[in-house]
């Protein structure tokens, strides 16, 4: 019996360590960068705003995120009383786990259409639903924090948790829509064909010709991760702490590295659908021969830690360009804003696709927000008027009334 | 009616949206400019507090000393003014006759025998200073106090006339904006001086 294990096992090796590596490197990598996204966040946070941020452990402060993670990890456990425990537990368990598993089918680093054999940037090479996988899992992590919410057992967790429910749902839709177009063009879900798709020239790059669809996506991510200007559902000035209110010490950690994972996510799938992954002017795309070579591969790596870096460093300075959403200013963007547009965009696509022209055309996509908020604009004056003309009936009335 | 109002409310009008406005772009765009200008300037207003002090106003309320007079005997006349003025109930004082024979004190009739204040009750009001009728009391600015038990937190006569010694020594005497006249007792007012008062307190005898 474990002896046929064992064969069974030396003779797929060939296959099986380029996934156990691409594993090892996922599990090692993700919880070091929730660590130091932390601390670059907090250096930006601090430049932005004048200060000089963490600077005392280690050179520069960089050892500041290992005592943060010790200290965290050194914390006595709270539960308080009145939680569900089995639940209670469960939720950062989810959070990370749906947040982890998510990243199996994305490419960090270039990988060959072709898939040659060692080792490969991606856990999971040529799965042909990847990006509509990726989607699905990344929405599940709103279960991690709606039973969080619910096993806390505190009006403040549950607002939260709500509150991260409803946004999810809203925003999985313009979300889902604005990819579609990518995913038309590119003839395929498998994100490798997608990102191989731009490699040819730089303006085959999406974001040339569907930058509507890049800047519903990033919208739509940004609140999918939670991010100011879309972090209701633990804005500390309403809910204490929103759903983490009850959770402390690692199971905090949990929950706080699960949010990070969601960032590098979705900067990796910004950088990937929009910005050609790896692809670069000068180096040559990883399934031709000469650009599967080691050097190219690192390089292509290189660029797309770059342009992920970029993503990343974007979402943490909005977070202090922005004041938060009010609640129905947020559902109204994705209800009345962002899914007509989307919907637009689609069928700007089917068009162009059905008639054979050149996908190019699509860049004027680009001017419906500006006739979005022209017409948004005119209607809001409009219903502003109104409620004045109203006001000044009223306020005659009460001059008439005084005399 | 005779009264007639013109008066009414006034609705106060919401500014007109631009399109613009409802793009929400290039206030996006100039909220990250801003961030970006700031990120950028290099010139963060954070101090790095042990290595760089901060500048204490001269008139600040910190630890307190006990001043000396120009024969370094303690100035404190035991009066009791200031224990029954500290609103903190801080301040503990043992008085004693002067010791007349000793020369050096032949011109004093009463000195503290014992003089505490509790750092850790005191809440740092300035009232002891206040009606010290010879100014023996003062708040230095003295800011980092620290210790590792309350009881070294209790300042006796000797730890008292010690801080008067340093801020002496580094040149941080505290200044009062607002003393006003001194009383008649203490020497560095001459009687019927009135207007305002010198900017710095020059010799502490
Ligand atoms: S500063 Fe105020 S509280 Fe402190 S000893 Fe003087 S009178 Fe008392
Ligand atoms: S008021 Fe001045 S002189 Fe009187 S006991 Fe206090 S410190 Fe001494």
């Amino acid at each position: 019996m474990l002896k046929t294990l064992i064969n069974e096992l030396v003779e797929k090796w060939p296959e099986l360590w380029p996934i156990l590596a691409a594993i090892a490197v996922i599990l090692a990598v993700v919880p070091f960068l929730g660590l130091y996204m932390t601390f670059i966040e907090r250096k930006l946070a601090a430049y932005v705003q004048d200060r000089v941020g963490p600077n005392r452990v280690g050179p520069f402060g960089l050892l500041q995120a290992v005592a943060d993670g010790l200290k965290i990890f050194l914390k006595e456990q709270i539960i308080p009383d009145h939680v569900y425990t089995v639940l209670y537990f469960l939720a950062p368990t989810l959070s990370l786990m749906t947040a982890m598993f998510a990243l199996v089918v994305m490419p960090f680093g270039p990988v060959p259409t072709n898939y040659t054999g060692g080792f490969r940037f991606i856990v999971a090479p040529g799965i042909d639903i990847g990006i509509l996988m990726m989607i699905a899992i990344s929405s599940l992590s709103a279960y991690g924090i709606i039973v969080g919410g619910w096993a806390s057992n505190n009006k403040y967790s549950m607002y939260g948790a709500i509150r991260s429910c409803a946004q999810f749902i809203s925003y999985e839709i313009p979300l889902g829509l604005s990819i579609i177009g990518v995913i038309a063009v590119a003839g395929s879900l498998n994100i490798e064909h997608i990102v191989d798709a731009q490699s040819k020239s730089i303006w085959d790059w999406n974001i040339f010709w569907q930058p509507l669809a890049l800047l519903i996506f990033f919208t739509s991510a940004l609140a999918e991760t939670n991010r100011l200007p879309f972090d209701l559902p633990e804005c500390e000035q309403e809910l204490v702490g929103g759903f983490h209110t009850e959770y402390s010490g690692i199971k905090f950690v949990l929950f706080f590295l699960a949010e990070y994972t969601h960032i590098v996510t979705v900067s990796f799938l910004t950088a990937l659908l929009f910005f050609g992954g790896w692809s670069c002017p000068g180096i040559p795309s990883p399934s031709t021969p000469e650009g599967a070579s080691l050097t190219y591969m690192l390089l292509g790596l290189l660029v797309l830690v770059l342009k992920v870096s970029c993503v990343v460093a974007l979402i943490m300075l909005l977070r202090w360009a922005l004041p938060r959403f009010r609640f129905d200013q947020l559902m109204g963007l994705a209800w009345k804003g962002l899914i007509p547009l989307a919907l637009v965009n689609l069928i700007g696509v089917a068009i162009v696709l059905s008639l054979d022209l050149p996908k190019h055309l699509l860049v004027v996509t680009a001017v419906l927000p500006v006739i979005a908020a022209y017409y948004s604009a005119t209607q809001f004056n409009a219903s502003m008027a109104k409620l004045n003309s109203e006001r000044s009936v009223l306020s005659k009335s009460r001059a008439m009334s005084y005399e | 009616m005779s009264n007639k109002k013109t008066k009414t409310v006034k609705w106060g009008e919401e500014p007109k949206l631009g399109m613009l406005d409802a793009l929400y772009l290039p206030a996006i765009v100039s909220g990250l400019a801003t961030a970006v200008r700031h990120a950028v300037s290099g010139k963060p207003t954070t101090r790095q507090y042990p290595e760089v002090e901060p500048e204490i106003p001269p008139n600040y309320r910190g630890v307190h000393r006990l001043n000396r007079d120009e024969q370094g005997r303690v100035k404190c006349v035991a009066c009791y003014m200031c224990q029954t003025a500290c609103p903190a109930n801080c301040i503990e004082i043992i008085a004693a006759p002067a010791p007349k024979d000793d020369p050096h004190w032949k011109d004093r009739d009463k000195y503290p025998a014992t003089f505490t204040i509790d750092e850790l009750r005191c809440i740092y009001c300035g009232m002891c200073e206040e009606a010290c009728p010879v100014d023996a009391i003062e708040l230095t600015s003295v800011y980092d106090l620290t210790g590792l038990t309350r009881k070294e937190m209790v300042f006796d006569k000797e730890k008292l006339l010690s801080v008067f010694d340093e801020t002496v020594k580094t040149g941080k005497d505290p200044v009062r904006t607002n003393r006003g006249t001194l009383g008649p007792a203490s020497e560095e007012a001459p009687t019927g001086r009135q207007g305002p008062p010198p900017p710095g307190r020059g010799k502490h005898g």
